[in-house]
């Protein structure tokens, strides 16, 4: 292997396997979402220059293992045919994962498109202590647990209450999972506890009269959650932001915090405690 | 508003069931017809309105009995 730097190749999606000049691909998947017609490439691709099958990363990407470095650029012809690209290894901005969003029926957001923005945008940039990973999750479910990523989007919801529409059935007092909302059915009053609330919409999608209503989506930001040998949960460090630019600023003020105040070789956790949540908070805020 | 067309007791059917046998119920009644369902508490009562809400259907009306739900469906 002295005519390729590994390191290089490696950035670029290329994972060196035990065997000589075998490497697994890597590839940039947004999201976990591949088009049949991509598919039916990787299958021919798995086929002709793999063993004939794809492995399915824990990040909803795919690498195709037993790929001879030879076969290289002709492989990634191929995928460019049908709008695949290398992935991200390394010190860099990781793929984004994603859940189904809007097509779930408890997604509050749109978490493929904001995922197709956030990966245009950071996809494979670099220069930062260690690598860097980001996922959107569409509610409080938190199924694409952000708070295993150093940056964790959750889609979240505030809501109305319309007093002239509640029959004061107790459905939302019901079915909250945190206990915020309390129905009197004798006074007819409904008691919320904003703090309570986690914003995930459930009461406004039940309520059989239409009195709770959708008033705004948003996102909350987790930040310095990790996997690996130490692994750590994310804090909440935002807990409603209304726009999606200021999302976006988020991002670009945490990689910059990393980029300065990050060590060499540390996770964007380590920063994080040693240099002190409030101080990046302010930093960002 | 106590008077229905048809009725379902899925007292102890599980998540998905329970919807589905409540969609396929609310498929052979004709629009504006009235069916009642009673559900368990905990999962049930959480997932079923509100998958009946977003088949577009109305919900006239949700009422606790005990450790279960009436819930009142109008066909859209």
């Amino acid at each position: 292997m002295t005519e390729y730097n590994i390191k290089e190749l490696k950035s670029g999606g290329l994972m060196k396997q035990k065997e000589k000049d075998i490497f697994s691909l890597r590839l940039r998947i947004v999201g976990g979402f591949v088009k049949s017609e991509q598919l039916i490439k990787l299958s021919e691709i798995a086929n002709k220059f793999g063993e004939g099958y794809i492995h399915l990363t824990t990040r909803q990407g795919i690498e195709i293992p037993n790929v001879n470095i030879k076969d290289f650029e002709t492989v990634k012809k191929e995928l460019a045919g049908v709008e695949l690209q290398m992935g991200a290894c390394g010190q860099r901005v990781r793929t984004v994962t994603a859940c189904q969003g809007k097509e779930c029926s408890h997604g509050l957001i749109d978490c493929l498109l904001l995922a197709k923005e956030v990966d245009k945008k950071y996809f494979g940039i670099g220069g930062h202590p260690h690598k860097f990973k980001i996922g959107i999750t569409g509610c409080p479910n938190a199924c694409i647990k952000p708070q295993e990523n150093d940056l964790g989007i959750m889609g979240r919801l505030k809501k109305r209450f319309v007093k002239e529409n509640c029959n004061y059935c107790g459905l939302c007092a019901e079915i909250c999972p945190v206990g915020a909302i309390e129905v009197d059915r004798d006074s007819e009053k409904i008691l919320f506890d904003a703090d309570k609330c986690i914003g995930c919409g459930d009461c406004v999608y039940s309520c059989p009269t239409d009195a709770w209503r959708k008033r705004q989506e948003g996102y909350a930001i987790f930040v310095g959650g990790k996997m690996g040998k130490f692994p750590k949960l994310g804090v909440k460090v935002f807990d409603f932001i209304e726009t999606k630019e200021r999302v976006f600023e988020i991002i670009d003020k945490t990689l910059e915090f990393y980029k300065k105040f990050g060590n060499k070789g540390e996770r964007f956790r380590e920063t994080l405690d040693r240099v002190g949540v409030e101080k990046y908070k302010n930093k960002v805020s | 508003m106590t008077d229905y067309n048809d009725s379902l007791d899925l007292t102890g059917i599980a998540c998905p069931n329970n919807f589905v046998r409540t969609k396929l119920k609310l498929e052979e009644m004709e629009p504006g017809q009235i069916l009642e369902v009673i559900l368990d508490d905990g999962e049930p009562i959480r997932n079923v309105p509100r998958a009946v809400k977003e088949d577009g259907h109305e919900i006239l009306k949700a009422e606790k009995i005990d450790n279960k739900w009436k819930i009142l469906i109008k066909k859209a």
